[in-house]
């Protein structure tokens, strides 16, 4: 896909977003919105999937390790054709099958329950470990942020991945900087993210701006050509990225629009696709 | 009058794995540093590409085998019970339970017939940790042959599955030619009319031995075995405290949360019925000889044999 239809699809996916929190009352927009380029480029052209067989053995897998940014991994899906866009707007409700945080056995396309912070990489470790006992040839990608990093099994997990040389993973740090309390550097400061995972025996690639389609593509063709190692991709993202009010604003991290907000987001989407669809 | 023959059910453990390992290419066993202790060291020399030494990092490996048990391979992770029910509590509740995958947790060491190494490691929290995970079927055997069994079954069956072991040889008592072993259901082993004792695991051992003393005392007790604590068999419970009107529940566990409970919870909904609990008395065990920690917290044969006498004594 060209980067200006991942642009586009990423701009229906921030779509999406908005709507589904705003909807639910509840739910967390800004990494949502920090990680959107990244889902649009991992589910529109990185992944090997098929909407139409969500379970296919041989699919590549994600593992949304922060797992509180569900509403923009079921954006994502919606988009991508394994269930309508319209049941975005059940989040979070009562008999939805979109939980507040990922559940396996509800939603179509979720390949792990995850969100309780720092087991999903574990999972992703497990998935990656089983290909390479039986040969498999698939792929599995996992999403972390920033603040979840400071959860210490996320080290125990890289710490047998990069032992284990499972160059099938790809370890993603969506480094928006801000967690619930405030920036990351202020309140346990997880950084160098780079050279931790450098010293777990990753390959590392920092890409400066995460959600630019060029940079990405040229990180996730670097991993896979990476052998004997897993890599770890550490992308400075902006939180709440697409929407002005909640860009880089640590409030937005797990907060609904109003109805107000709500229409000046969505008008803001409107007019960033059409300057999209004048290029 | 021979010798009995006593195994730990953490070695039945191990060579329960080796055998089904053989049959089943799936099987792959995970541990943490501890293979040597838990007893899988048998299945990784005989299977080394199949066994899975993710080192001293519990909360990860449930989270590894969380993840290879949705490939389609069956993971038996292997662990002290203190460090697999207690450490890895919640990757146990979120990553394995929630999403209901085919994990299999063999928790050794369980009890305070760890002995020596004293109360850090033994445990005495797993089964009422592991009683609240809704979908989680517990298993405590008795000996070898149920152990063995319990492997075979937790393998055969779709969904999470706590093992729990000891460290401690046991007598064989289930070794009948009849012997059946069925998740989920209780075994009656010796009938009486007086007085109910249900027994799990270690335990089962010594009821069988009170019982006989309690004879002849002119006590005639009823002996059910139940391995299976989660679904539990409410029907053997029920049928025989009817017919006896007390029931004592004996469990190398906290006397919170285990198997007591259980039977309080189905007796009281059900049958409201007289229950005496034996077990870990709420507090922390300590360092000794296992025999000795037993015999001292009254979960040996004598044990169990003296407050059962005063519970249903004439």
């Amino acid at each position: 896909m060209e980067n200006l239809e991942l642009q586009k699809t990423a701009n229906e996916i921030r779509k999406g977003i908005v709507t589904a929190v705003h909807a639910a009352k509840a739910g967390h927009p800004g990494g949502s919105l920090s990680a959107a380029d990244v889902y649009t480029y991992l589910y529109f052209e990185e992944m090997n999937i098929d909407p139409k067989d969500p379970k296919k053995a041989d699919r590549d897998r994600f593992v949304l390790s922060k797992g509180h940014t569900a509403p923009g991994l079921y954006s994502t899906l919606a988009n991508r054709g394994y269930f309508p866009v319209e049941d975005l707007k059940t989040l979070r409700q009562i008999g939805s099958h979109l939980q507040g945080h990922p559940c396996l056995q509800h939603t179509p396309g979720i390949d792990m329950s995850s969100g309780s912070l720092g087991q999903g990489i574990s999972t992703a470790v497990g998935m990656a470990m089983s290909a390479k006992l039986s040969n498999d040839s698939y792929r599995v990608y996992t999403l972390l942020g920033d603040g979840e990093i400071q959860e210490g099994q996320v080290w125990e997990a890289a710490m047998f991945a990069g032992h284990r040389k499972l160059d099938n993973l790809v370890v993603i740090v969506d480094n928006n900087g801000l967690q619930i309390d405030g920036r990351i550097e202020d309140v346990c400061s997880p950084y160098p993210i780079d050279k931790k995972f450098e010293a777990f025996n990753f390959h590392v690639i920092n890409v400066a701006d995460g959600n630019d389609f060029d940079q990405l593509r040229a990180a996730f063709k670097e991993a896979k050509e990476t052998k004997g190692m897993p890599t770890a991709i550490v992308m400075k993202t902006v939180k709440g990225k697409g929407v002005s009010y909640m860009e880089n604003q640590a409030g937005w991290h797990g907060k609904a629009p109003n109805d107000d907000e709500y229409a000046q987001a969505m008008e803001e989407l409107e007019k960033a696709g059409e300057a999209l669809c004048q290029k | 009058m021979s010798e009995v023959k006593k195994i730990a059910t953490r070695a039945s453990y191990g060579n329960a794995l080796v055998e089904l390992g053989k049959k089943h290419d799936n099987l792959v066993v995970l541990d943490a540093d501890l293979a040597a202790a838990t007893q899988t060291g048998v299945f990784k020399k005989e299977f080394p590409e199949r066994h899975i030494d993710c080192g001293i990092a519990e909360c990860n490996m449930m989270g590894i085998a969380a993840g290879i048990a949705t490939t389609g391979k069956v993971p038996f992770v292997s662990s002290f019970a203190m460090f697999a029910a207690g450490r890895a509590f919640e990757q146990v509740r979120n990553s394995v339970g929630y999403p209901h995958l085919n994990v299999k947790i063999g928790a050794t060491h369980a009890g305070i017939s760890v002995g020596e190494d004293g109360a850090t490691h033994q445990c005495n929290e797993d089964i009422a940790l592991m009683r609240t995970i809704p979908g989680m079927t517990i298993i405590n055997p008795s000996d070898d042959v149920e152990a063995k069994a319990a492997v075979e079954a937790a393998y055969e069956m779709e969904g999470p599955v706590y093992l729990r072991f000891g460290r401690l040889a046991v007598p064989v008592i289930n070794d009948k030619p009849d012997y059946k072993f069925e998740i989920g259901k209780g075994v009656l082993l010796k009938e009486g009319t007086d007085v109910t004792i249900v027994a799990t695991g270690l335990c089962v051992g010594g009821a069988l031995e009170a019982a006989e003393k309690l004879a002849a005392d002119g006590i005639n007790a009823e002996v059910i075995n139940i391995h299976t604590i989660k679904p539990l068999d409410e029907d053997i419970i029920l049928n025989s405290a009817k017919k006896t009107g007390k029931v004592v529940v004996a469990e190398e566990h906290s006397i919170i949360g285990g198997l007591g409970s259980a039977v309080c919870d189905c007796l009281s909904a059900k049958l409201p019925t007289p229950v005496c609990k034996i077990g870990v008395n709420d507090v922390f065990g300590e360092s000794g000889p296992a025999v000795k920690l037993l015999e001292k917290y009254g979960l040996d044969a004598q044990g169990i044999y003296e407050k059962v006498k005063g519970f249903a004594g004439k």
